[in-house]
């Protein structure tokens, strides 16, 4: 395969992994390490290196579009990148020991993880918010958005230290596998921290930029960032992610979902399959 | 930075000031990686260009050059028109622009005299920095 092909190829491969990334909510990071590793045969740690930068530049991309809407919390966010950042640096360290198949049998995890997850999203809604938390006001964690009459509903936040040490969890996942682990972010926020969906997803869209950024810095201090890689993965990654955004609304996203879900599913396995019967 | 105090009756407690913040902190994200792609699409063009024609081979790890990996020799690779230097150049503005925002964050909580956010955002701040700025 000549460089013109190779790279025509991968700059495709990226951008349909960035539409449909954003059409499903999963993101694209979580397809695009699989993409290179099992279509193109790069290394997992270049995999990881350049998706790694293509992940904060979704985040980056969507942020405009995100702040418009106007449910993110820059308070929440804040709070939890002390957690996500120190885990991001972790995950980075973490990855120079841990050996190059159990990499991929982890990534595998997490994909299955990941599809889990957005099974159960359809059939089950977020639960109501209870009860008075102390500290969600001392931290000034509390807040309000938008609500559907036009009318500021307020929230609190539950459960700090759980959400945090989530986080932190989820921080470390990014430094060791270039994901945004938008997944295990919604989960903190959501399910343990009780905070409003919308709020959730799209604070996790800020946190997702920061956290990689923090570990970003340890993999090209490495030379884990190859240039001729990096160029067609990001802008297509970026340019799929956009169109996918702007698409959202039209788009028969149930359809989509559950076909995606199985793509993930099926990768997941495929890493794991791949991991064992090349480590033993 | 202008305090509109009163005109947003939905925030309360002193936050008056964050939905303006965030929406600065938005524009921010955006001209960075709008900057960021424009470098790493001039970048690719003339890596394709000096690199016609060669195999691409990433199935076996062997680290990029030094000269790639660091602050000093990207500068000096731009200077003499090497087309990775200017894709790292791209990566590096790339990982500044989430920082960038940190450090915005952290101006805007000190125009608001929140002490507990300006500890927190120089918290992350300074995670932040070591993993850009730490010595191999």
């Amino acid at each position: 395969m000549t460089l013109s092909i190779f790279t025509g190829l991968l700059f495709f491969g990226s951008l349909t992994a960035g539409l449909l990334g954003a059409l499903t909510g999963l993101g694209g990071g979580v397809v695009l390490v699989p993409l290179l590793t099992v279509f193109f045969h790069v290394d997992i740690r270049y995999a990881i290196g350049v998706s790694l930068i293509s992940v904060i530049a979704t985040s980056s991309g969507a942020a405009a579009a995100y702040v418009r809407e106007g449910f993110s919390s820059v308070r929440i966010g804040m709070f939890l990148e002390v957690a996500t950042t120190l885990g991001a640096i972790l995950g980075a360290y973490l990855a120079t020991v841990v050996h190059t198949q159990a990499l991929a049998i982890i990534f595998g995890l997490v994909l299955i993880y990941s599809a889990v997850v957005s099974w159960q999203q359809k059939k089950d809604p977020a639960p109501e918010p209870q009860g008075h938390s102390r500290w969600s006001d001392k931290l000034e964690l509390s807040g309000s958005y938008p609500g559907r009459d036009g009318k500021p509903c307020k929230y609190e936040v539950e459960n700090i230290p759980g959400g945090f040490g989530l986080m932190f969890v989820a921080g470390t996942l990014s430094g060791l596998l270039g994901i945004g682990s938008g997944a295990v972010k919604v989960l903190a926020m959501d399910r343990v921290m009780k905070v409003p969906f919308k709020v959730s997803t799209t604070t996790s869209n800020f946190m997702i930029g920061v956290t990689a950024a923090a570990s970003a810095g340890i993999y090209l201090h490495r030379g884990l960032v190859a240039p001729g890689l990096a160029f067609p993965v990001m802008l297509g990654v970026l340019s799929g992610s956009l169109m996918g955004a702007r698409y959202l609304v039209r788009a028969r996203t149930a359809v989509l979902r559950s076909v995606f879900t199985l793509v993930v599913l099926a990768l997941g396995v495929e890493m794991i399959v791949n991991g064992v019967t090349k480590w033993f | 930075m202008v305090l509109e105090k009163g005109t947003n009756p939905e925030t309360e407690h002193g936050h008056f000031d964050d939905r303006r913040m965030e929406t600065i902190m938005g524009r921010l994200l955006q001209v960075g990686v709008l900057l960021a792609s424009f470098v790493m699409l001039i970048g690719g063009v003339l890596y394709m260009r000096a690199h016609h024609g060669e195999m691409p081979n990433y199935r076996v790890f062997s680290s990029e050059p030094l000269r790639l990996r660091h602050f000093g020799g990207i500068a000096a690779g731009i200077k003499v028109g090497d087309p990775a230097a200017m894709i790292q150049l791209a990566v590096l503005l790339l990982i500044a622009t989430p920082v960038a925002r940190v450090v915005f964050a952290l101006i805007a909580f000190l125009l608001e005299r929140d002490k507990l956010f300006v500890a927190i955002s120089s918290i992350v701040l300074a995670v932040l920095l070591y993993g850009f700025l730490r010595p191999q």
